[in-house]
């Protein structure tokens, strides 16, 4: 059974006379321990679908499974610690007057789990940070360091499902390959199931199984990655997509 | 000394106490950049060490009464500040005034930007009805003058430094709501916020540990920047004979029991009121200051 199962979700935004349709009808399936990436130009609705699974997005029509289960509204704290969430920007999503302490402890004083100082250190060094980072605010730390941070925090309630919004697109190229090999060794290790959202068709063939192509809020095809190495599309939007960034991913 | 600041600027603190002193050591540093700022400091401390040390700064007893030397002018020996009707020393009456007016602008400063503080964050975070019915009470106390307000207070309350203060502090409040509220709504949508959310934090969580930090430096900075108005409408209801009831040494008091004598005798109504101009000045430089070392968007990097 899939683990993650999306059924013609819609989201709509606004009123009656001015709506915008996020999201229209979108379908999607993902079995534990895949990697599934979204695509598609700004505003094709690819983030919409991670924000309306995790409740931060009102799902206007259809469904989100999580085990076969619909996912409860408001999401709980059951929920937290299966689906976690890295967001695209790291300079806003970690607190900037809270030390990379008190922005990992959170989620474990949260759930009342003990252990806090060794958990703590022990997520610092799994992303690759030094343990005297831990005393530091974020403004102390570069860019692909607070991304570092943000996955430590991601994974402090071990989630088996981690939904990546455009993880590396405010990374700098060097510091996205780490940032991305990070991901997918730490996938790896804990079997975690990734749903990645990007616009670079060049990452998601670097991270994901299978990607589903999105265009104005609706899918356009969905394409293993054999497909994608092999320029097997049938769709002319996908093809287009594949293009512009075909000669990075020959590089890769 | 080297070592204390070289543990200070460490840049990989080893406690949580040492990065928050870090922090705190920075933003001294930047403070200390600011010349209008430190006057503003200087003024306070002075004011708080006269407070501490009222009967050792002033040289009379404040109550003491001596007819026989009433209404001395400045530079009298012995009554440098001259006197007053009562022939009371004026310096030794401000000396001792600052603690009144340091009482009632510390039980102000604890109450009213924490009932602003509360109430804005909560109408801006969960929006909707909520923040309709806080926001339109706020309306309605803002909508009202100060000192009218206060007055009117006092009024039904009977006079007295409990009751000003009580006046004060809920006419002060909705300011502090207002700017916390505007806060508030920037800071709710951002990303940091929706992880923590994500996380399965409560309102109340949210609201306290993640909301309230980032609208803090706003309010301590309204709060140096108000406390000259508070000085001044304290000054205002003691001048009215609402405050502070005599032969307490308060200023407001002090500068209406001089009016009589302002043409003949300026001194008994200045003295005081250039206390008031200082203490407000020292306030105002050091709010200011304070804006440049504690907002967030000048702080960041």
């Amino acid at each position: 059974m899939a683990l993650i199962e999306v059924e013609n979700l819609s989201v709509h935004y606004g009123t009656k006379e001015k709506l915008v349709r996020a999201v229209e009808g979108v379908s999607l399936s993902l079995d534990a321990r895949e990697s599934y990436g979204l695509v598609g130009e700004s505003g094709s609705g690819k983030s919409t679908i991670l924000r309306a699974i995790c409740g931060l997005a009102p799902i206007t029509a259809g469904q989100i499974r999580i085990d076969g289960q619909p996912v409860p509204t408001p999401r709980g704290r059951a929920f937290s610690r299966r689906v976690q969430m890295v967001f695209q920007d790291p300079y806003a999503s970690l607190h900037p007057r809270h030390t990379l302490d008190r922005t990992l402890s959170e989620p474990l004083a949260i759930h009342g789990i003990g252990d806090t100082d060794a958990r703590v250190v022990k997520a610092l060094q799994d992303v690759g940070l030094p343990a005297n980072f831990r005393f530091r605010y974020p403004h102390q730390l570069s860019g692909g360091q607070r991304q570092r941070v943000a996955i430590a925090r991601a994974l402090m309630l071990e989630p088996e499902i981690l939904l990546l919004d455009e993880p590396t697109s405010a990374l700098d190229a060097s510091v996205q390959a780490e940032t991305l090999n990070l991901l997918n060794r730490l996938r790896s290790e804990r079997g975690l199931t990734f749903l990645m959202v990007s616009h670079d068709l060049a990452v998601i063939d670097h991270m994901c199984d299978r990607v589903l192509v999105m265009q104005h809020g609706r899918a356009v095809e969905e394409l293993t990655r054999d497909q994608l190495a092999s320029a097997t599309m049938t769709t002319d939007y996908a093809r287009t997509l594949f293009e512009a960034s075909a000669d990075r991913m020959l590089g890769a | 000394m080297a070592t204390m600041i070289e543990w200070l600027r460490d840049p990989s603190p080893a406690s949580r106490t040492q990065a928050r002193l870090g922090q705190s050591y920075l933003a001294w540093l930047r403070m200390r950049r600011n010349p209008l700022a430190m006057v503003g400091l200087v003024i306070i401390l002075a004011l708080l060490f006269m407070a501490a040390f009222a009967p050792w700064v002033a040289t009379h007893d404040p109550l003491a009464q001596n007819l026989s030397q009433r209404l001395l002018p400045p530079g009298t020996p012995g009554h440098w500040l001259g006197t007053d009707d009562f022939g009371r020393d004026i310096w030794s009456r401000i000396v001792y005034g600052s603690r009144i007016t340091l009482y009632i602008v510390t039980l102000v400063a604890v109450t009213a930007p924490v009932l602003g503080l509360l109430i804005g964050t909560v109408a801006g975070y969960f929006g909707g009805w909520v923040d309709q019915v806080l926001m339109r009470i706020t309306d309605i106390f803002l909508a009202f003058p100060r000192l009218i307000l206060a007055l009117a207070l006092v009024a039904v309350l009977g006079p007295g430094i409990e009751n000003a203060v009580l006046a004060i502090a809920l006419t002060a409040w909705p300011p502090y709501a207002r700017v916390a509220r505007a806060e508030t709504l920037t800071v709710r949508t951002s990303d940091y916020i929706a992880a923590v959310r994500l996380q399965g934090a409560g309102a109340g969580r949210i609201i306290w540990g993640h909301v309230m930090p980032m609208c803090l430096p706003s309010v301590i900075i309204r709060v140096t920047l108000d406390m000259a108005g508070v000085i001044l409408i304290a000054a205002g209801l003691g001048f009215l004979g609402l405050g502070v009831q005599p032969p307490t040494p308060e200023w407001g008091l002090m500068i209406s029991s001089g009016r009589k004598f302002l043409f003949e005798q300026w001194w008994v109504a200045t003295m005081p009121g250039l206390a008031i101009f200082i203490v407000s000045l020292g306030f105002n430089l050091l709010g200011d200051g304070l804006r440049d070392v504690l907002d967030p968007r000048s702080s960041g990097k």
